[in-house]
């Protein structure tokens, strides 16, 4: 499957880098503390969180979450990587993964695929439109498969996604 | 050590006792099957598996057919079990360690022509064993670039079987996790994080540890093909652990030191200070023939060993003798040097470079030690003084017997002090020029001798390579000046000095090389210690 | 008709009967529906009354193993002074399978409440329910539960005023099928990757955290409540073939057929009935070629073996496939088995965790293979090459994802061996579009 990828996103790189577990964040992790017991229980909750706030686990977002859960950034790579939800690099305003696993396969999931790309003007899979919008990635089974094809769009489920459907929904974002 | 599963004398265990391959053993309970294999001789292949590491059982190399059980075993995570019948060669588990060869082959780049393991590589090993002898593989392979790790430690993404051992050494040994399996998939390979590299100070045991040609060391880079090493026996003199190696060379220069298993030692590690620290041990400079100042020339002179030996007689009969000593020098050496000391009421000291100490936190009392020297226990047994300043204790007037050591730092004038100048060394730094005498003697990599570490274990260590030119044993040469002197000192090989030294000498008393073996004992001391300490 | 279509009359909702409903979603609506009280009575009862209830209905395990339920329970042992944990697989990733998703979308609370039930029988204060990451409003409905049944002090340390402390923590999966495997779903809860155990020791042992461990599905602890509240008999004698196949279970069905949902019916239920009257049938103007009955890891059935069986555990068995999660994919006359066989050995290859052998380097390469043989460029020793990596992979792995590969491939070759042989020769069976990926 393909993961987003980055090849016209290097101006997001540059932008400083903000901690993430100040303030509310950081009572929200400690709050979590209490209900594991190892702070390591906690590094899939402490990623989310980054993820929510950054849009993506940036080597700096690992490198926060080993301090404060007290691991080392290798060990928290080796994690974010093996979890295909963190997005390690940025993506569009909009990431839209479309489920194509046998089920939806079946039932169309290429063509919804195809007609993600062509309105979003993404040149590729996991490669971001140059409005900086979209980008579309296909992922493994969504868990919906009597409604084929299942999307999800950043934390919105749209389900019996067809080619014609494509622009209404796109339309539907903004 | 922690990490060994031998029986302890104290706790009664349960046993169990099991046939594998027709030959029956018995094994404590919870003992794997493969450790119990290894006992009646009986090898499992296998990757991920290493005694001194934690079993993940993920290689599945190791399976076998144990009879009744429905799926073949993993012999590396499956404990011994009463009555057990074990088949290692049956067709059914020679046939899956065929499948899982044949899966580790098939992306790999099959390059052992340029490959550094190539000769002592366990892919290479047990393909040639069980494997296939074609691949069916049709697609185009999988290509990861090979990554600079840091340290002295090269990843070869493509010839990496995945068995984590390299990661597991790092958690669960070094306690420092820096490497990681990234990814998942057959896009999984050994990762670290940007910035932040393999520099422990045990690092380099990675290396070892990797079965296949995946981690190499940079040092050893391309440096030889591992048909071409010689290896001897011995320990490594960095530090006062000492740490069993094999000193590996090739035409005569030692070009790698790896380490050698040792329970009450090392276990199987040693640091990257150990490790990298063996170039002087090739060094060129070397005083090569004996010297000596003749009364009509005044500059040192090339001298047949006969005449030497007389000049130093002459210089140091009746007079009390100095002994400034290397604390690297071994306990033979020591020993015939104190009797030179003693029997002139003289006196012998010695100095210890020190440096941090890095403890390998999941091995109990294993550390690169704070004296960088490797017999500073020895020197002490043998009656020889820890001091800062070399020649502190030297009474004018004394005759100075500098053994292999090279006064850094010790002002021309402190040494004028001295009646006259005796060199046992191996080179001839400038200070030392005013020397009556020099004799030549091999280094620690062109002798075989003893050490003492800081727990008081003694054990030997072989010659690696040969001595240049007329340079002899430092032994040998200590024991020829004693019988210069009168002396019965004519030994012709080492063991026959440590055997005086062991007649003599109460903590190492009963001692002998047939005894020592190659893992070395206790001193007399610590053995009494030990046994106090287990309330014995 | 199931969800999404209103119940049919041969059905028997049970866990599905609020599907659809959002009255249920809302902790006053479930009351309203009867909730809490098979938790009320389970918190009347001794744990081991509990447990004997379970195994006496025959509920087995709704995940895909079957094991049963009460047996699985009766493993941790009350008194040994350790935590005991209980683990909810909300994680359901099975291609094929969205059930689970369904119960928490609509009954969330009947998960907490079966969770609760569950957790007290063996022993445990703390319950962890691990859902997937792509399942966001289940996240959400599950998370809003458990804040109202704390603030309604269902859960917590006196949880429904009896004195027992019931804690529940819904832990965020973040993609990774493998995570629905239990010791690898018991690492990734302790913050690892999710790579399977190896067993010994097992759960009910050495769980998550080291502490002895339970771990059920969804549709199992959703099933408990209904258990307390109706006994063990009732249970029981919902059995339409084999005896050891007891209660309803959900079906998901997709792929193509006419009226893809969840389907809640008795075990033992002729699946010849569900698929062409319950589902509806094929589409319009096509027959059905293929199927498989609960997930992609377990053997595809011809339509013959498929409407010869009875769907319950063992009728799955006899007609050569598993009941497995319950997940029904259906293939129609339109679709290239070899098509859909490479895509399902791709999955396996996207989610093998890497780490035994066999299966890291063999769901590659026998998606290489699948997919090359797919393109027109495979050759007959390819089958055989498929077949022996299949056999390799079989029995040899920690955990079953490397059965799983390699299942559908054997049974494709076995069952649909004419589809790959037409593509082998090059003569071109079925139209294959260019990849989009």
């Amino acid at each position: 499957m393909t993961e987003a990828v980055t090849r016209d996103n290097s101006s997001q790189h540059g932008v400083p880098y903000t901690p993430v577990f100040v303030g509310a964040r950081r009572k929200e992790l400690d709050e979590l503390f209490t209900r594991y017991p190892t702070k390591m229980a906690c590094i899939l909750p402490a990623l989310w969180m980054v993820q929510e706030e950054h849009g993506w686990v940036s080597d700096e977002g690992m490198a926060e979450v080993s301090d404060v859960l007290e691991l080392t950034p290798a060990y928290v790579k080796g994690v974010v990587s093996f979890y295909t939800m963190y997005n390690r690099h940025p993506v569009g305003k909009y990431l839209i993964q479309a489920c194509t696993t046998s089920p939806c396969n079946i039932c169309g999931a290429e063509d919804v695929v195809r007609a993600f790309l062509e309105h979003t003007g993404c040149s590729d899979l996991g490669v971001t439109s140059p409005d900086g919008l979209y980008t579309v990635i296909e992922v493994e089974c969504l868990g919906a498969c009597g409604f084929a094809t299942p999307v999800m769009i950043n934390e919105g489920f749209v389900e019996s996604v067809t080619p014609e459907r494509v622009p209404e929904i796109l339309a539907g974002l903004e | 050590m922690a990490t060994t599963v031998e029986p302890t004398a104290v706790t009664q265990l349960k046993t169990v006792t099991l046939t594998i391959e027709g030959r029956q053993v018995t094994v404590p309970e919870g003992t794997s099957i493969l450790e119990a294999a290894k006992r009646v001789g009986v090898l499992i292949p296998h990757y991920c598996y290493h005694p001194a590491l934690p079993a993940p059982g993920v290689c599945r190399m190791c399976l076998v057919e144990v009879e009744k059980a429905v799926k073949l075993a993993p012999s590396c995570v499956t404990a011994a079990a009463e009555g057990q019948v074990v088949h290692v060669h049956s067709e059914k588990s020679r046939e899956a360690r065929k499948g899982v060869l044949e899966m580790l082959l098939i992306n790999h780049p099959l390059d052992c022509p340029i490959c550094d393991q190539s000769g002592e590589c366990e892919l290479q090993d047990f393909t040639y064993m069980e494997g296939r002898k074609d691949s069916r593989l049709r697609d185009p392979k999988r290509f990861n670039p090979a990554e600079d790790f840091g340290g002295d430690v090269l990843y070869v993404t493509n010839r990496c079987i995945l068995c984590t051992r390299c990661v597991r050494f790092m958690d669960d040994v070094a306690h420092d996790p820096v490497l990681n399996v990234s990814e998942r998939g057959d896009r999984a390979v050994i990762g670290k994080f940007e910035g932040k590299d393999l520099t422990n100070m045990w690092s380099g045991n990675v290396v070892d540890l990797c079965p296949v040609g995946a981690l190499l060391s940079k040092d050893f880079l391309n440096k030889t093909r591992a048909w071409e090493i010689d290896r001897a026996a011995s320990i490594c003199p960095g530090c006062t652990q000492g740490c069993n190696i094999m000193t590996e060379t090739r035409d005569n220069m030692v070009v790698r030191l790896q380490p050698r298993p040792n329970a009450e030692v090392n276990d199987y590690f040693m640091c990257d200070y150990g490790r990298l620290n063996y170039r002087w041990m090739n060094r060129q400079d070397r005083v090569e023939v004996p010297m000596v100042r003749r009364a009509d020339a005044g500059a040192l002179a090339a001298a047949d060993w006969e005449e030497a030996l007389a000049v130093a007689a002459t210089v140091l009969r009746g007079k009390r003798v100095f002994v400034a000593a290397s604390p690297s020098l071994s306990n033979e050496t020591l020993f015939l040097l104190s009797k030179l000391m003693k029997d002139s009421g003289g006196a012998g000291t010695f100095t210890v470079p020190t440096g941090p100490e890095f403890p390998l936190p999941g091995v109990e009392d294993l550390a690169l030690r704070t004296d960088r020297a490797a017999n500073v226990r020895g020197a002490e047994l043998l009656g020889f003084t820890r001091v800062d300043s070399p020649l502190s204790g030297m009474a004018d007037g004394d005759v100075l017997v500098v053994a292999d050591t090279e006064l850094d730092n010790v002002p021309s004038e402190q040494i004028a002090r001295a009646a006259a100048l005796v060199v046992i060394g191996t080179v001839l730094p400038e200070c030392m020029r005013t020397a009556a005498v020099v004799l030549p003697v091999a280094n620690f990599a062109e002798e075989e001798g003893t050490f003492t570490n800081l727990r008081g274990q003694v054990q030997r260590f072989t010659q690696a390579r040969v001595a240049p030119g007329m340079s002899r044993p430092s032994w040998w040469v200590a024991g020829d000046v004693l019988s210069a002197l009168g002396h019965n000192a004519q030994y012709f090989i080492a063991s026959e000095v440590f055997s005086a030294l062991a007649s003599e000498h109460p903590e190492f008393s009963g001692m002998s090389y047939d005894t020592l073996g190659l893992r070395g004992l206790k001193t007399a001391g610590e053995q009494a210690h030990a046994h106090t300490a287990a309330g014995v | 008709m199931g969800f999404p279509f209103k119940p049919e009359a041969q059905e028997t909702p049970i866990l599905s009967q609020h599907f659809g409903n959002r009255d249920t979603i809302s902790l006053e609506g479930w009351r309203n529906a009867g909730g809490y009280q098979g938790l009320e009575k389970a918190l009347g009862m001794a744990p081991t009354e509990i447990v004997d209830v379970v195994k006496n209905s025959g509920l087995r395990g709704r995940g895909g193993a079957g094991f049963p339920t009460g047996v699985k329970w009766s493993f941790m042992k009350l008194d040994d002074g350790k935590p005991h944990y209980l683990c909810c697989n909300a994680d359901e990733s099975e291609p094929g399978t969205f059930k689970d998703r369904e119960i928490m979308r609509w009954t969330p609370h009947a998960l907490l409440e079966g969770c609760a039930i569950g957790a007290y029988a063996i022993g445990a204060e703390m319950v962890y329910i691990y859902i997937r990451g792509e399942f966001t409003e289940p996240l959400l409905r599950v998370r809003e539960a458990v804040h109202e049944a704390y603030d309604a002090g269902i859960l917590g340390p006196n949880a429904m005023g009896q004195g027992k402390r019931i804690d529940i923590v819904v832990h965020k999966g973040a993609g990774a099928y493998i995570c629905g495997e239990e010791t690898a779903m018991m690492n990734s809860i302790e913050g690892r990757r999710g790579n399977p155990r190896i067993k010994p020791p097992f759960p009910a042992v050495s769980g998550v955290f080291g502490k002895p461990t339970t771990i059920n599905n969804v549709e199992t602890l959703a099933a408990v409540p209904h258990i307390i509240v109706n006994g063990a008999e009732w249970y029981k004698s919902m059995s339409l073939s084999s005896p050891k196949s007891t209660g309803s279970k959900l079906f998901s069905v997709c792929g193509n057929i006419a009226r893809p949902g969840n389907y809640e019916v008795v075990l033992g239920f002729p699946f010849k009935d569900f698929l062409y009257d319950l589902c509806g049938g094929p589409l319009p103007g096509r027959t059905f070629k293929a199927v498989i009955p609960g997930g992609v890891s377990v053997p595809i059935q011809t339509m013959d073996e498929a409407e010869a069986t009875k769907m319950d555990y063992e009728g799955f068995v006899e007609q050569g496939s598993m009941l497995g999660s319950g997940g029904v994919i259906v293939y129609d006359d339109q679709q290239n088995m070899v098509k859909q066989i490479a895509r399902i050995a791709r999955f396996f290859a996207h989610e093998s965790c890497a780490q035994c052998t066999q299966c890291r380097e063999g769901t590659a390469w026998t998606t290489k293979i699948m997919e090359r043989i797919r393109d027109g460029d495979g050759t007959a020793e390819d089958l055989d090459t498929l077949m022996s990596i299949a056999d390799n992979m079989t029995g040899k792995t920690i955990c079953v994802l490397s059965d799983s590969c390699a299942t559908p491939v054997v049974s494709g070759i076995n069952k649909f061996g004419s589809e790959f042989e037409a593509l082998i020769k090059k003569t071109t069976f079925y139209p294959v579009t260019a990849a989009v990926a």
